[in-house]
């Protein structure tokens, strides 16, 4: 058996004359967190569909927990918990039915799925609301109560759609914890996020995607020092863009102007903040690259037709 | 991969079970005042029709027999309450568990095809209707408008007819694109059908031309099966009306599986 936990290899999806993935190759090992990051449309939830035999791929294979995919596709979903991007809780019935109604789903007993709830709403920071219906929850919350119901069936596996999308900073924090939390447990986590920071925390290992290709791999410290200088300083205010253009540049590895700002991506930060000293009207901001500039650099700093 | 034929059979398995469960949670909440929205339509209809005009329309020719028409108006009618609850229930509450809460979406991320998505959904709408009707059967029976031992047997009839129209309308579910779809269906297929299937005047006042589009209405033959019930006789062709109401649920069934497979391969 394949040390692998879930493997995909090969993948490829066209709609009409649109290719939305593109020879996708990738696996989790157990215990890892692997994150995908793309702009719109590079094909991430095209990719998790797939991984859920929900999109039949037109080539490429899947095989998860030794079983392949769209064969065992049951057989598989009884051991993968899943968040979608959108949250599909029953509007009807409260926190605790909702767990209790989805473990069934999953052949499992009703006493061992009424066990479960209390630790699951504990898990959720819902203990408080186990009779709340979800219309009574904030986003968070409700964010929450999915990661919890796709927890019922104590999965290996845990496939989340961008788990934080519309979260306020506090219910992003809670929700990350979480997730550490369960990476610590020895679950593996396949993450696809919009949040560099999120991906940079959680992952151990990134793929980033562009139209449906796969277009970098690796961990996320490794990924920035292969692709990136280690430290940017931002120059933006009046006069920012010729500097772009002057003799300072030479003090940059590389320069690139987005909108009003320049950004000057370099090795030795000091020559050139001693440099910009010298222009006290504009406003300067020296930090590390992070994976939000690999991001950039990777995709380009173009707004997608989708976004 | 090739991509799986949407007309290959149904693979169903027991999960269709906790769906329908789910269902049954949900409407337990909310019985009492569905259930009084489901019968409080077709008695009023019952009451006014069968009281009002069967004064003035006195005894109808049915079965051989001449019949009070509160009895044939009853007998006809509650065939189409099971086939407008088993309809209801299949277009707009399924509609809005797949389209608008996405239900299904998040029951298909658990080990549950959406075949057996689809067969809980019918086999639900068939037991509204039958609770429906259920219902209205017993109102009749307090009206003492039959109380033929019969009814009994109209009783697995009816749950019959609501699990044809589930299918049927299960079709239509898998087409739609937004709650307006449906008026059609009603306008264009259920209220047609229900004048000409024989409900509230006898089938031969029909021209012969439409009496031979009415023999092949799916409600035609659910009254056909149910109405001597009500007169304590048996149906005149049980197995022709029976193969009738099958195939039609059969069909639709297939039919709505294939265009619901469409609709969720994306």
């Amino acid at each position: 058996m394949s040390p692998l936990l879930f493997e995909a290899r090969n993948l490829a999806k066209r709609y009409g004359n649109t290719s939305v993935v593109d020879d996708l190759s990738f696996g989790i090992a157990p215990g890892e967190c692997l994150g995908v990051i793309g702009p719109n449309g590079a094909g991430k939830t095209t990719t998790i569909r797939m991984c859920l035999g929900l999109t039949t791929p037109d080539h490429g294979s899947i095989t998860a927990l030794g079983l392949s995919m769209p064969r065992d596709e049951l057989a598989i979903k009884a051991q993968l918990g899943v968040v979608s991007q959108f949250d599909t809780l029953d509007p009807d019935f409260s926190c605790a039915e909702n767990l209790l109604v989805y473990g069934r789903y999953f052949g499992m007993k009703d006493a061992v799925i009424r066990e479960r709830i209390p630790r699951l709403l504990e898990f959720a920071a819902l203990s408080h609301k186990a009779d709340a219906r979800p219309g009574e929850l904030s986003g968070g919350m409700r964010r929450r109560l999915s990661l919890a119901r796709a927890l019922v069936n104590d999965p290996r596996l845990l496939l989340l759609d961008e788990p934080t999308t519309g979260l306020d900073p506090q219910a992003r924090h809670l929700m990350w914890e979480r997730l550490q939390w369960l990476l610590q447990q020895g679950k593996s986590i396949l993450l696809t996020t919009h949040f560099m920071d999120e991906a940079e925390r959680l992952c151990s290992r990134l793929l980033v995607l562009d139209h449906g290709r796969k277009i970098a791999e690796g961990g996320p410290r490794l990924l920035i020092s292969e692709h990136l200088e280690a430290d940017v300083v931002e120059a933006y205010g009046n006069g920012a863009l010729q500097l772009a253009e002057s003799p300072l540049k030479a003090l940059a590895a590389r320069v690139e102007v987005s909108g009003e700002t320049v950004f000057f991506y370099t090795q030795d930060a000091k020559p050139l903040l001693d440099a910009l000293a010298a222009h006290p009207q504009l406003r300067t901001l020296h930090r590390p690259a992070n994976l939000e500039d690999l991001f950039l650099k990777l995709t380009g700093r173009q707004i997608r037709q989708e976004g | 991969m090739n991509e799986r034929s949407m007309w290959r059979p149904p693979e169903l398995s027991l999960r269709w079970w906790p769906v329908f469960l789910r269902n049954l949670l949900v409407w337990r909440k909310l019985a009492i005042p569905s259930l009084v929205g489901n019968i409080a339509e077709p008695l009023m209809w019952l009451v006014a029709f069968g009281y009002g005009m069967g004064a003035l329309v006195g005894q109808v020719h049915s079965g051989g027999s001449e019949v009070p028409y509160i009895l044939f108006l009853a007998s006809g009618s509650i065939c189409m309450s099971a086939m407008n609850a088993a309809s209801f229930e299949a277009l707009y509450s399924a509609f809005s568990r797949m389209h608008v809460q996405k239900t299904w979406d998040g029951i298909m991320n658990a080990p549950v095809s959406l075949d057996s998505v689809v067969l809980a959904e019918m086999l639900w709408a068939g037991f509204k209707a039958v609770f429906t009707v259920t219902a209205i059967l017993g109102v009749m029976l307090a009206l003492d408008i039959s109380h033929s031992l019969k009814l009994l047997a109209a009783w697995p009839v009816l749950l019959g007819v609501g699990v044809t129209f589930s299918c049927i309308a299960l079709i239509f579910n898998a087409l739609a694109k937004n709650y307006d779809f449906f008026t059609y269906y009603f306008t264009l297929f259920l209220t047609p059908m229900m004048f000409l299937s024989g409900i509230f005047f006898p089938r031969d006042q029909l021209p012969a031309p439409v009496r031979l589009v009415s023999e092949l209405l799916p409600l035609t033959h659910a009254v056909e099966l149910v109405r001597p019930m009500f007169m304590d006789q048996w149906p005149a062709h049980p197995l022709r009306s029976g193969l009738v109401l099958a195939a039609y649920a059969i069909g639709g069934f297939w039919i709505a599986l294939a265009l619901t497979r469409r609709r969720f391969r994306a």
